[in-house]
């Protein structure tokens, strides 16, 4: 269903990978290895079409993903390095947020169990400003509770700034995600073994020169 | 579609309440800069009175630009935009709805100040009307040019003082026609061509600038 042919990524003067090739079907989580500054978040949006390939391309079931556009996206769920946390909004206002920019509106009873897996049901009417880093990652990944509809979901670093606990929930919802169907691909310097039937891996190497 | 564009106006107004600070800057520069001139000028009424369109125009474009940086830099930052730029509905309707949002925050409490202010001019009541009318028309469509500037400039160094060059001088029709419409009124030529030559401005604005300014973040985000 996703598949990166010849990819190549250049970002300024220097060439992070080229000649990628892989094909990641549904019930299939890929972890993308490497080093700091191997190229880790950018083929993480080269897969999310935030970022345009120096060469080769991303297809969603054979289509090119720049050419799907809202399509691919509509069914693609990507948590970013950055958190897309509003300080001023409550824990539940930014989830809301994130979901109806992911093109689905939720209720606030859904809204509640989702931070609730997630370990911060006390927390949903707190501003996100007095919340700790986790806390807010937490928050932020609470989304993923809710788009079990997606076959697609693309995370990265998901597991910085959790603790034992939460590591193990997000362990559990992207293994169940799989087992449902739906492909996963995600980076981590944590060494983990998430339980999924196929788990493919791909290591960038050093950090580019 | 639409639906999205609704939940982020709704989304950048309700932050907008709870940053009120950010939207009372823009009114406080606006009376201040209008307030400044009676005073530097002297009391002279007729002196007054022909500086006023291009005083209170003049003000409301700078007062509007002022917010311009602030219209994508948080959510650039605290990655949302992003999230924006993966969302199921066209950016260009995303970006209208924040070009919306941002004039119901800094363009119309300038419309509903601008009569107000106008008093310090003396001028007649008969173009308080005109006045409103023609900032109505016009602010929106500072808004909607300034979001390309600040899609453009986003991430950039020194991009407040890039985003004034980019954008003051695309700004100029505005102010000309705007300006212009009250100098007709004041001479009582009736202002009805310049406020439709405003509103074709605003509706070319309108069509155009959402989608020139999605390119633009896209290209940011690259």
């Amino acid at each position: 269903m996703l598949e990166a042919i010849d990819l190549q990524c250049t970002r300024g003067e220097r060439t992070l990978f080229s000649g990628l090739d892989f094909r990641l079907r549904g019930g299939e989580l890929l972890r993308i290895a490497g080093a700091n500054g191997s190229g880790k978040t950018s083929l993480l949006r080269l897969l999310c079409g935030l970022l345009a390939p120096a060469g080769g391309s991303v297809r969603w079931h054979g289509e090119d993903i720049r050419r799907l556009r809202e399509e691919y996206w509509g069914r693609l769920v990507y948590i970013g390095h950055a958190n897309a946390i509003k300080d001023d909004l409550t824990a539940a206002e930014n989830l809301a947020i994130a979901c109806a920019l992911g093109g689905h509106r939720v209720a606030a009873g859904a809204l509640r169990s989702a931070l609730d897996q997630l370990g911060i049901g006390g927390s949903e009417h707190r501003p996100a400003r007095v919340l700790s880093q986790g806390q807010r990652r937490r928050v932020a990944l609470a989304r993923l509770a809710l788009s079990e509809h997606s076959p697609l979901w693309i995370l990265d670093e998901p597991f910085t700034a959790l603790d034992a606990r939460a590591v193990d929930i997000v362990q559990e919802m992207i293994a169940s995600h799989v087992a449902r169907g739906a492909a996963v691909v995600y980076t981590t310097h944590v060494e983990l073994e998430i339980a999924v039937a196929v788990a493919l891996r791909i290591d960038l190497g050093a950090a580019a020169v | 579609m639409l639906e999205t564009a609704v939940f982020v106006i709704r989304r950048d107004l309700l932050l907008a309440m709870r940053r009120r600070s950010d939207v009372l800057t823009v009114l406080l520069f606006f009376v201040i800069v209008v307030s400044l001139f009676p005073l530097g000028v002297g009391p002279e009424p007729a002196l007054l009175r022909t500086i006023a369109p291009g005083v209170i125009w003049v003000a409301a474009l700078l007062a509007s630009m002022l917010a311009l940086s602030r219209v994508f830099a948080q959510d650039y930052a605290d990655g949302t935009l992003e999230q924006m730029l993966l969302s199921a509905s066209p950016l260009s309707v995303i970006v209208a709805g924040k070009v919306l949002a941002h004039w119901l925050m800094t363009g119309l409490p300038l419309v509903l100040l601008a009569p107000v202010l106008a008093l310090q001019f003396d001028v007649p009541q008969n173009f308080l009307g005109e006045l409103m009318l023609s900032l109505l028309l016009g602010t929106p469509a500072l808004s909607l040019i300034g979001t390309i500037g600040a899609a453009l400039t986003l991430g950039l160094r020194g991009g407040g003082a890039l985003v004034a060059l980019l954008v003051l001088p695309l700004y100029i029709p505005v102010l000309i026609i705007g300006a212009g419409a009250l100098d007709a009124a004041a001479a009582g030529l009736g202002a009805g061509a310049h406020l439709l030559l405003l509103g074709a401005f605003l509706v070319m604005a309108a069509a155009f600038a959402p989608w020139v300014a999605a390119v633009a973040l896209r290209i940011a985000l690259e």
